[in-house]
């Protein structure tokens, strides 16, 4: 149940783009105040909905969206956005402004949300850069950085204006292993560095169980298992097993459903012989 | 790109833009002539105004001096009544003659006027007595050919 | 029963259409109500104003000048047939002022700057740099619509004026420096013939609901873009096919209405 420690939290969530096929059937978490919250599954099966029904992007069908003690769902347009400015949100790719440099980047938030003198946002831009340990890129241009670089340029970029909660979308994919566990430990720092909290989208399981404190698996619109990085390293749940240990086939199938064999292959001939 | 290059670029795209609609406005649309300076209005009755138009130039002397600013058709004397806008620069005796002239065979009509020696000049809201109508070609081909018929009928008399 | 279908089709198209058309108006009406960061950050609309109009400066010229001084050679040749050679000037100045000037430039403005609108903000779109910015609680509406929506309808009309004043100053370079016919000529029955009003602001007129349609057009194929590069391609194709089929239909509506009965 949520109580205020929990920065945010989903309360019986149901969520789908249509109608007849849910997305989300009934999903229940708590993302504590302070801690890193891992929330992994499949391709597909709706982690970036919730992290876009926590942003306020979407609306859910049925139950509640809480971020510090607000109601999100119920928000207007200018409290969305009055919300959004505390909250981070990183994006898969990091989704950098392509038409400014990595110092506009940076100092976009500020020229946004604040009347803050210009030397002033140069020493912030400095600052935030420093803390993701690319100040010595700053005057780069945004496509001269690896998609390692331009993850933390992202980062930077989102906790420019001190959030509360940082949304991580896939923040691990297509890096290099030395850049994935740069971003990886950057995140746990930031979170206990700056006392935010973190939520991370991810399903680079190995990764992710070294730096979070709770994890969350989803499939099927539901919470499949959660606990403790311990605890899912030895869980005896057979889909976490296979999650975790990466197997081709358990209870996640190989095969998508579909017809059975014989109809597929031979359905045509079975159906011309019968005329 | 730096922003003071942006600056004197888009600086400069303005000011020349609006000087070619300044252009436009002063060298080809003649604005000056017209719109702005101050004007005054006379009335001309004429049983046939032709091909006139509005805006169409009121000329003397072949100079411009005005233009055609209304055509309305007295209900009562069936008289076509052209509204003319002259510039206030010039004055026309009373007496002035405004005729409908055609410029060259295919050229525009316009509104000519031939002065008098009238002293008094013609003064806001005045209507021009003398005028004289637009040559109509047709009208004027088949006086042509009525008096040819006739002569040739004489002709066959004798 | 086939014409059942084909009828049902027919139907469907038409209401797709009008919605379609009824969310490209409800779109306008959102980027006007946006405005105000557009007006009281004038640096956002002057780097638009930048890459709208300065960079569409060259062609815009060389064209004008192109197309009047063909306009010139043709009208001149058929022109002196009748001894009305002299009318040379007014025939491209009409043509330019009343037409060509408004339409073409807003034509090429389509293909120059309508497209790379479009195709920018398409991209901000797949990239996601949009979704950044709404969850950094910036509307993109206000912060990357309404700066562009009025960068173009800012530049479009100076650039038609430059386009039909360039076609001018090529029609005179043709009849008078080449040809030798005389320049009181040129302009006086230019002059003569061209009225302030009827000729000169209609033309401005023109230009500014092209820059709107163009822009509008553009602006909103960017936010309505599929995020792929396919959708990206395609909505760039969209604004030039849409932006220059409607300003066609504008311009004879407009056209219409303004010089009928002269």
């Amino acid at each position: 149940m949520p109580s205020s420690d929990d920065i945010a939290s989903l309360n019986d969530v149901h969520f789908g783009y249509v109608a007849s096929r849910p997305v989300l059937d009934g999903i229940s978490m708590r993302i504590p105040r302070g801690k890193v919250v891992a929330i992994m599954g499949g391709s597909g099966c709706g982690k970036t909905t919730i992290l876009r029904l926590l942003a306020g992007q979407m609306r859910p069908d049925k139950g509640n969206v809480v971020f510090d003690r607000q109601s999100v769902p119920r928000l207007s347009k200018p409290e969305l956005y009055a919300m959004r400015r505390r909250l981070g949100f990183l994006f898969q790719f990091g989704a950098l402004f392509t038409d400014m440099s990595v110092y506009e980047n940076v100092a976009f938030p500020f020229r946004e949300h604040t009347d803050l003198s210009e030397e002033l946002i140069h020493d912030l831009v400095l600052m935030k850069l420093n803390a993701v340990g690319l100040r010595g890129a700053a005057y780069s241009r945004t496509n001269e950085l690896s998609g390692g670089m331009a993850r933390r340029v992202a980062l930077a970029r989102a906790i420019a204006l001190d959030p509360l909660l940082m949304l991580y979308d896939e923040p691990f994919t297509g890096l290099d292993p030395i850049s994935l566990s740069v971003v990886g430990q950057l995140i746990r720092r930031l979170n206990d560095a700056l006392g935010i909290s973190s939520v991370l989208v991810t399903h680079d399981i190995y990764q992710s169980l070294k730096i979070v404190d709770y994890v969350y698996f989803v499939g099927e619109g539901r919470i499949l298992a959660e606990g403790t990085p311990e605890a899912i390293r030895s869980s005896t749940d057979p889909f976490v097993k296979q999650f975790v240990n990466g197997e081709e086939d358990g209870p996640v199938p190989l095969h998508m459903k579909a017809l059975p064999l014989a109809t597929d292959f031979l359905g045509r001939a079975i159906e011309e012989r019968a005329q | 790109m730096q922003r003071a290059t942006i600056d004197l670029w888009v600086g400069i795209f303005v000011a020349i833009g609006v000087i070619s609609l300044v252009f436009l406005a002063l060298k080809v649309g003649n604005l000056m002539t017209w719109s702005n300076a101050p004007s005054y209005r006379v009335e001309a009755h004429f049983d046939n105004i032709g091909g006139l138009k509005l805006r169409a130039p009121v000329k003397a002397a072949g100079v411009v001096v005005g233009r055609v600013e209304n055509i309305t058709l007295d209900s009562v004397s069936y008289e076509a009544i052209a509204t003319l806008n002259i510039d206030q620069r010039y004055r026309f005796s009373k007496d002035t003659i405004a005729s409908i002239l055609t410029s060259g065979l295919l050229g525009e009509v316009y509104v000519g006027f031939d002065v008098g020696g009238d002293e008094e000049t013609l003064k806001d809201g005045d209507t021009i007595i003398k005028t004289q109508s637009a040559v109509i070609l047709e009208k004027l081909i088949g006086q042509f050919m009525l008096n040819q018929a006739s002569s040739l009928a004489q002709g066959d008399h004798k | 029963m086939n014409i059942a279908n084909w009828l049902r089709a027919l139907g469907q198209t038409t209401i797709n259409a009008l919605a379609h058309l009824g969310f490209i108006f409800r779109f306008f009406i959102a980027v006007l109500l946006n405005t105000p960061m557009a007006v009281t950050r004038a640096r956002l609309t002057l780097r638009e104003i930048y890459f709208a109009g300065v960079l569409s400066l060259v062609i815009i010229l060389v064209s004008g000048l192109f197309v009047g001084m063909v306009l010139a050679l043709q009208g001149y040749d058929i022109l002196s047939t009748y001894g009305a050679s002299d009318s040379v000037g007014v025939l491209v100045a009409m043509a330019m002022l009343r037409e060509l000037g408004p339409v073409v430039a807003a034509l090429l403005f389509a293909g120059r700057a309508g497209s790379a609108i479009t195709a920018e903000i398409g991209l901000m779109k797949a990239t996601d740099q949009l979704l950044a910015m709404e969850m950094m609680a910036v509307d993109p509406l206000a912060r990357v619509a309404a700066p562009r929506f009025w960068g173009g309808v800012i530049s479009m009309p100076l650039l038609a004026a430059l386009f039909s004043t360039a076609a001018i100053f090529g029609a005179y370079v043709i009849t008078v420096q080449l040809i030798g016919m005389d320049d009181g000529a040129f302009w006086g029955n230019m002059q003569a013939a061209v009225d302030f009003r009827m000729d000169v602001l209609n033309s401005v007129i023109k230009s500014i609901v092209f820059a709107v349609i163009v822009t509008l057009t553009a602006v909103f194929e960017g936010f309505d873009t599929e995020p792929t590069a396919e959708g990206v391609s395609s909505a760039t194709t969209r604004t030039v096919v849409h932006a220059s089929l409607a300003i066609l239909a504008a311009d004879f509506i407009m056209t219409i209405f303004m010089f009928r009965g002269v």
